[in-house]
């Protein structure tokens, strides 16, 4: 079901572990949707001169963390912007459709990490241990969402009224 | 590298006795038992030797009782909607639980669009229903009470034989989806004193896509496929022979072994159980810690997820399944565990061990060796655990 990079990435992740004196911090998804992504950045020069992640999910989520790492390490922080959640799939050698979603969270995670640096150096105090406790709790929304287009369904809903797929055993939450 | 297979909730191998048979078959009869004529009655002998075996094995009072279909799905499909139609006139409330297989849960979904309404019961933290909860449910409109035998993701046991007093005092049919139990445990439909029961030939080394429904002589169940006459007129199609000839030679296997097969794999169960405890700090066992099936064990592994795991152990050779939401095209956390009471993050990180009889203690021993240093990887990549330490 995954491409071998993918398998690759997930067993030999790259850049795995945390910057305690990280210049920027990105934290998105929880553990109740599935998947929880930390990136840490030091900025060297505008560049990103180190990049580690933590992350919490299924093999996708494990190897979309990896390679983001990869992909954005010694870039600029304006190249790393236009780095896309599409871009890490394709490096991937693609995802299962069904993880598009939920697990392709990377460049989200990346970009909030320079966001985070910016914030950070334009003087603003952002506490994050509490922006992350809030996170975690956070119910993961009430709703049901089509996995492939992000529109909201009916409980239950055997296929997306939208797109017209086939909602694999249950919805996403 | 020799695979360690610890997924026989999923489908078990075939027995080689069971393999036989079905070749044998296979080699001499190919006539269709609904003709007269030599080929055909050697079908028909074929079809009716498979009946009295799966008949014997939960104690059926008469063959005729049992009704072949497509598997566990098509039997918990059939006696549901079965007994919706021809109760029809008599009311349209049926009572279940939060913890049934989907079959059970999106036959109910399927009723519910036609006007039936449905009482979904909670369970308490080992999965047990309370059985004064299902009497309370029933109403002047409830026609039928489905509640498992053996979940199928904990392995609790439901008091089905309580249930079933419950549901002769009111008056009102009992189907139990034992599909998990029958083969592994014995299982008497007499003793339980239920209506109706469904089983899978793939739980106890049969094949896959063949299991029965007991009927009760007299319970008005309406057919899931019309057509010809055959099962007694209540399942038409033409018999899936080779798969039904399997599923008796696994069923009379399953009579004869199963007193020893259950107490050795129970014994490998807990030897399981108690390596990963001693192990692996930070997790939890799901399910009832004595009314429990022997052969399965569910382990939530705090932190982490379940599908990471799954692949993990899978590169080591050893097959199991995961319960995440992640896993397996499921978006979404198991709804059993969540109904137990588990955190949406710590039932992410579930995954869920069957053994069967070629298991070994060096197969379990194989699982306590490499499991805590996987879940310590993954716990070190893990966002979760850092904080639960830090804190």
């Amino acid at each position: 079901m995954y491409s071998q990079t993918v398998m690759d990435h997930f067993k030999n992740p790259r850049n795995v572990g945390e910057i305690h004196d990280a210049d920027g911090v990105g934290e998105v998804g929880n553990p109740v949707c599935g998947d929880m992504m930390n990136i840490y950045i030091k900025v060297k020069d505008n560049r990103i001169d180190d990049i580690k992640f933590k992350t919490f999910g299924c093999g996708s989520a494990i190897a979309v963390s990896s390679m983001i790492t990869e992909m954005a390490k010694g870039k600029t922080l304006e190249e790393a912007m236009k780095i896309t959640n599409k871009d890490v799939a394709e490096a991937l050698d693609g995802l299962p459709k069904n993880k598009l979603h939920c697990s392709n969270l990377g460049a989200d995670a990346l970009h909030a990490a320079i966001k985070n640096y910016l914030d950070r150096k334009a003087g603003k105090v952002v506490d994050l241990e509490k922006a992350r406790e809030e996170h975690v709790k956070a119910p993961g929304g009430e709703g049901c969402y089509c996995p492939y287009c992000q529109k909201e369904v009916a409980e239950e809903a055997p296929f997306c009224l939208f797109c017209g797929t086939e909602i694999p055993h249950e919805h996403d939450h | 590298m020799g695979v360690i297979y610890l997924d026989h909730l999923s489908g078990t191998p075939l027995h080689p006795k069971v393999k036989e048979a079905m070749i044998h078959h296979i080699n001499t009869v190919y006539g269709n038992p609904v003709s007269d004529h030599r080929m055909g009655q050697a079908a028909s002998q074929a079809l009716e030797k498979a009946r009295e075996q799966v008949a014997a094995l939960i104690n059926a009072g008469d063959p005729t009782e049992i009704v072949f279909e497509s598997g566990g799905t098509e039997s918990v499909n059939h006696a549901i909607k079965g007994v919706a139609i021809g109760l029809r006139e008599k009311g349209r409330h049926i009572i279940t639980t939060n913890i049934e297989h989907k079959s059970v849960l999106n036959s109910l979904r399927t009723l519910r669009l036609l006007d039936y309404q449905v009482t979904s019961l909670d369970v308490d933290a080992h999965g047990l229903v309370d059985p004064a909860a299902v009497e309370k449910a029933i109403t002047p409109d409830t026609i039928l009470i489905s509640i498992m035998l053996a979940n199928n993701e904990i392995g609790t046991l439901e008091p089905i034989a309580d249930i079933a007093k419950i549901a002769k005092k009111n008056k009102v049919l009992l189907h139990t989806d034992a599909v998990d139990a029958v083969g592994v445990i014995p299982v008497d439909v007499k003793s339980l004193g239920v209506d109706l029961l469904s089983l899978a030939a793939n739980q106890f080394y049969g094949p896959p896509g063949v299991g029965a429904l007991y009927i009760k002589k007299g319970t008005p169940v309406w057919p899931l496929l019309d057509g010809g006459m055959q099962e007694n007129k209540k399942r038409a199609g033409t018999e899936n022979l080779i798969g039904i000839v399997g599923l008796g030679m696994a069923a009379e296997l399953a009579k004869q072994e199963m007193a020893e097969r259950a107490p050795r794999l129970q014994a490998l169960r807990d030897r399981l159980q108690e390596g990963l405890v001693a192990r692996i700090p930070d997790i939890v066992i799901n399910g009832h810690p004595t009314l429990r099936l022997p052969h399965l064990l569910s382990v939530s592994f705090k932190y982490i997820e379940g599908e990471s795991l799954m692949l993990m152990l899978d590169d080591e050779g050893i097959c199991v399944s995961t319960r995440s939401a992640c896993a397996s095209g499921s978006l979404r956390a198991s709804h059993v565990l969540i109904s137990t009471g588990l955190d949406f993050a710590t039932a992410q990180g579930t995954l869920l061990f069957s053994l069967g009889r070629d298991n070994t203690e060096a197969d379990v021993d194989k699982v306590i060796q490499v499991l805590p240093g996987i879940v310590q990887t993954l716990r070190d990549m893990s966002p979760l655990y850092k904080k639960e330490q830090a804190g």
